[in-house]
This record gives C-alpha cells, sequence and structure tokens, in this order.
C-alpha cells in the first residue's frame, strides 16, 4: 500500500537574521551574519562573549504581557514561528472545531527554557525553595512550546517534543511526517527552537571548548569547513512549519513548499559529545532518509549540512557524505548556514529545513560564508561565500546532536 | 500604611509583576472571573504580597481571597490590626 504523503504548507521562523521568512531568504542570499557581542547577559569573563542573539525580539507583538510572562523566551520564539507558519499556510483551527481534533504538534529542543531555570535557580539560592515562582515548572518544561501551541492554536491530536540536542527540530519535523503517514492526524505544526543565550548555557559550552573565541570578529566567528574554524557561534531561534497529508493540502488549494520524503535516524554509539571518527553514524543517518524517500543518491542537489564549524563536526560530516555519495560527493553543493545564523541548537533542524524548502522553491542554495582557507580534509564544493542559482528539486538536511544522535530529512518538489 | 495606599500599592503589583492593564483592576474585581487570574497568578500575587509588604499570609487564609479587595483588606489587617 502507498503510504500517504507529507508536504509542507506554511513556514515560520524567528531567528538571529530575520523575523520572517522573506526577510530571512534575503539576508541568507546577501550572506549576511546574525552575530555580535552578546547583549541578553554582562558575559565579561567568559572565554567566548559573542552570540547569535534573537534582535528586538518583543513577545507583546504577539500577545499581551499577561501572557507573555508565563512562557519561557525559547517557547516565545516557537509560539511566534507557528503564528507566521498558520498564517502563511492560510489555515486555522477553532476550539472544538472535529478537525482541530486531527491535528496536532512536535516541537523540538535541547534544553528547554533554561533561561528560566537559571533565574529561579538563583532565587532558590538567595531566598530559598519557598520563593521559588508557581510559574517556575511549567517555564522550565522542554515540552512547554508544544502545549502552549496546542492550547492557543487549538490542536487537539497529538501533541509532543523531541529532546535530542542540536537533532531535535530535525527530529520532531520527521516525527510530526511520520504521524500523518500513519493516518492520525492530517496537518501538524512541526519545528523547535533554542533561547539558551544565558549565561548558564555559554559557561557551559565555553568550559567545554566548543564555542568559537573570535570575540573581535563576531561576524567572521562562524566559518563552517574553513581551517581556521574554532567552534560553533551560539545562536537562537526557532523555526515552525506546517505539514499536511497532501490529499488534505490539495482538497483546500493550499500552496505547497515541498514534500518530506525521507527521514533517517542512527546513533553514533560513541561518546556524549564527540562524534564517531569517520562519520559512520551520520553517513547512515543520511543512507537513511535516501532509503526512507527511496531514492538514489545521484537524485540530491543540495545538502544543507550540520556544519558547526567545531573542528570535529567538518572533518566527520565531510567523510559521511562522501561514504554515502561516493565520488559524486564532489559534484553536490554542500552549505552550513550556521555561518549565518550561528548553530541554533534544538532550532537549528526547523530553520535549516525552512532554508531547505525556499531552496527548493527558489532554485537558489544558499552560501557557507566566511569561507576563505581550505582544509585539506574538508574537500567539498561548500558553495563558498556567494549564493548560487541551481536546479533544486531535492535536498537533505543534516541535524547531529550531542549524545550521538543523528537525523537527516529530505525535501523533495512535489 | 493607609489602606488607600495599600489599594494603590496592590493595584501597581497587578500591573507589573501580573501583566494585568491597569484600568481593569477595582476592588470589586475578581480575581478568576474578571480578570483572568487562575490558581498560579493567585500564587504569584501572594508571594509578591508578601515580599512587598513584608507580611506573612498563611494558605488557609489566602485560600479565602477572592477579589481585589479582598487582598487589600487582608494586607491592611496583618500591618494595621
Amino acid at each position: 500500500m502507498d503510504r500517504r504523503r507529507v508536504v509542507i504548507t506554511g513556514m515560520g521562523t524567528v531567528n538571529p537574521l530575520a523575523h520572517s521568512v522573506d526577510d530571512f531568504w534575503e539576508a541568507l542570499l546577501d550572506g549576511k551574519s546574525g552575530a555580535g557581542p552578546i547583549t541578553l547577559f554582562d558575559p565579561e569573563g567568559l572565554g567566548t562573549q559573542i552570540a547569535a542573539e534573537v534582535k528586538d525580539f518583543d513577545p507583546e507583538v504577539y500577545m499581551p504581557r499577561k501572557d507573555s510572562r508565563r512562557l519561557d523566551r525559547s517557547t516565545m520564539l516557537f509560539w511566534a514561528a507557528t503564528k507566521q507558519a498558520f498564517d502563511d499556510a492560510d489555515l486555522a483551527f477553532e476550539d472544538g472545531d472535529p478537525a482541530s481534533l486531527r491535528a496536532g504538534v512536535v516541537c523540538g529542543t535541547g534544553i528547554g527554557g533554561i533561561g528560566t531555570t537559571q533565574q529561579q535557580m538563583g532565587v532558590l539560592a538567595e531566598r530559598g525553595s519557598s520563593r521559588v515562582s508557581p510559574l517556575a515548572i511549567p517555564m522550565i518544561m522542554s515540552n512547554q512550546a508544544a502545549g502552549a501551541v496546542s492550547i492557543d492554536f487549538h490542536l487537539g491530536g497529538p501533541s509532543t517534543c523531541t529532546v535530542t540536542a542540536c537533532a531535535a527540530s530535525a527530529n520532531a519535523i520527521g516525527d510530526a511526517a511520520e504521524i500523518i503517514r500513519r493516518g492520525v492526524t492530517d496537518v501538524m505544526v512541526a519545528g523547535g527552537m533554542e533561547g539558551a543565550v544565558t549565561a548558564f548555557a555559554m559557561g557551559g559550552f565555553s568550559s567545554m571548548k566548543a564555542l568559537s573565541s573570535r570575540n573581535d570578529e563576531p561576524h567572521r566567528a562562524s566559518r563552517p569547513f574553513d581551517k581556521d574554524r574554532d567552534g560553533f557561534l551560539l545562536g537562537e531561534g526557532a523555526g515552525s512549519l506546517i505539514l499536511e497529508s497532501l490529499e488534505h493540502a490539495t482538497a483546500r488549494g493550499a500552496k505547497i513548499y515541498g514534500e518530506v520524503s525521507g527521514y533517517g535516524m542512527s546513533a553514533d554509539a560513541y561518546h556524549i559529545t564527540l562524534p564517531r571518527p569517520g562519520g559512520g553514524g551520520a553517513a547512515r543517518a543520511m543512507q537513511g532518509a535516501l532509503d526512507d524517500a527511496r531514492v538514489a543518491s545521484d537524485t540530491v542537489d543540495y545538502i544543507n549540512a550540520h556544519g558547526t564549524s567545531t573542528p570535529a563536526n567538518d572533518v566527520t560530516e565531510t567523510l559521511a557524505i562522501k561514504t554515502v555519495f561516493g565520488d559524486a560527493a564532489y559534484d553536490i553543493p554542500v552549505s552550513s548556514t550556521k555561518s549565518m545564523t550561528g548553530h541554533m541548537l534544538g532550532g537549528a533542524g526547523a530553520v535549516e529545513a525552512v532554508i531547505a524548502l525556499k531552496s527548493l522553491a527558489e532554485g537558489v542554495v544558499p552560501p557557507t560564508i566566511n569561507y576563505t582557507t581550505p582544509d585539506p580534509e574538508c574537500d567539498l564544493d561548500y558553495v563558498p561565500n556567494e549564493a548560487r542559482e541551481a536546479k533544486v528539486n531535492s535536498v537533505l538536511s543534516n541535524s547531529f546532536g550531542f549524545g550521538g544522535h543523528n537525523v537527516s530529512l529530505l525535501f523533495t518538489s512535489v | 500604611m493607609e489602606r488607600s495606599q495599600i489599594e494603590a500599592k496592590l493595584t501597581d503589583l497587578l500591573v507589573d509583576e501580573l501583566g494585568l492593564e491597569r484600568d481593569d483592576i477595582t476592588m470589586e474585581a475578581k480575581f478568576e472571573e474578571d480578570l483572568d487570574v487562575d490558581s498560579l497568578g493567585v500564587v504569584e500575587l501572594l508571594m509578591a504580597l508578601e515580599d512587598n509588604f513584608d507580611v506573612k499570609i498563611p494558605d488557609e487564609e489566602a485560600e479565602k481571597i477572592t477579589t481585589v479587595g479582598e487582598a487589600a483588606d487582608l494586607v491592611n489587617q496583618k500591618l494595621n490590626g
């Protein structure tokens, strides 16, 4: 039996480059960087004092302060992206509407409400446990965003949350597509977010030596695949997609950006943070996505890489791509848009899915910026510094997380 | 502290801490029905009252509060006997 096909009919994003998909796409094609000195807290004393923050985000644009103050910043980012996505899809549900019971949400995040965690831990330390806010638990929960979206957008179907570090929102999209394929729902919100530019998270990543410390040149800090890369640039942001069964989308005459045609997963089963040398786990995720879509590797027109700008990831991912595609790997454009957005952790997979789908729709591949010095161990076509027009009917998007979670999604034109 | 001062400060707390609209706040307003303040919000308010008026409000007294005026009464009673 043919399985149900799942398409994307709406998209939204709030990220370090823009607060809308259109502005985001323009910034990507211009090769802009979202990086800058940290403003969300005083980074005095930290080795890394730069990040890619969401600029001028005002939750009250989306809801009254009475309500927004009960949602963690990360939840608000996803909520805002989801509002854009529903508007873009020209879709809305009413509470109790039978159709709303066949609509759900899967939202991924790396560490959920860590800003609230940090703030309330301060209250605990200073004033004791009896002064911890009654909102602490609901705001800290990694599933707050899925819950808030189900409540406010009236989604009565499955509501769940993927927590697989930097692969989280790619898992969310894959899992949401599976729910539609199984016939449980017709519509799913799928995506994810992170709002972890906090002293606590920055301190932890900084101590791991995972971050770029190019404090004097924030715009040049994220330089995936470049020989002089020295770690990732922490970003924050959210991406949200409206997934629908093809029949549901066609029946209501929705515009269709593309199809979620393959979902591959694997585990490195190797180390708590380092990728397995050789990239076997990453390769199996990519091959898994191709197998799920029942297509051969020569159909892939563009790979949106995980490409974190860490020494280890970029070499390993390059090897993994060569494992899957053989010599043909050299002919496939591979870019890391994290060179511009920074690494949005749990939000990265969803924001990069937005990029993959825009690339399908527009026939343009966004660049890897800050690529100046080739690394002999990274020898693919990374679309250096300039966006490129190309025939794009199929995009593979990679997301790999600490803990060894590897996810690859294949998006294709319909 | 005068009762009127307590009311003014309570109103400020509802605006600043809970994000309510100043125009909606009257002494007769019911938290749940009129101001859409749920049980979590009431707990937040009570903690804010304790912090800002330097009083202790036991749970059994807190549970009886349903209107803004009753919250002002309770604080008034704690401060002025």
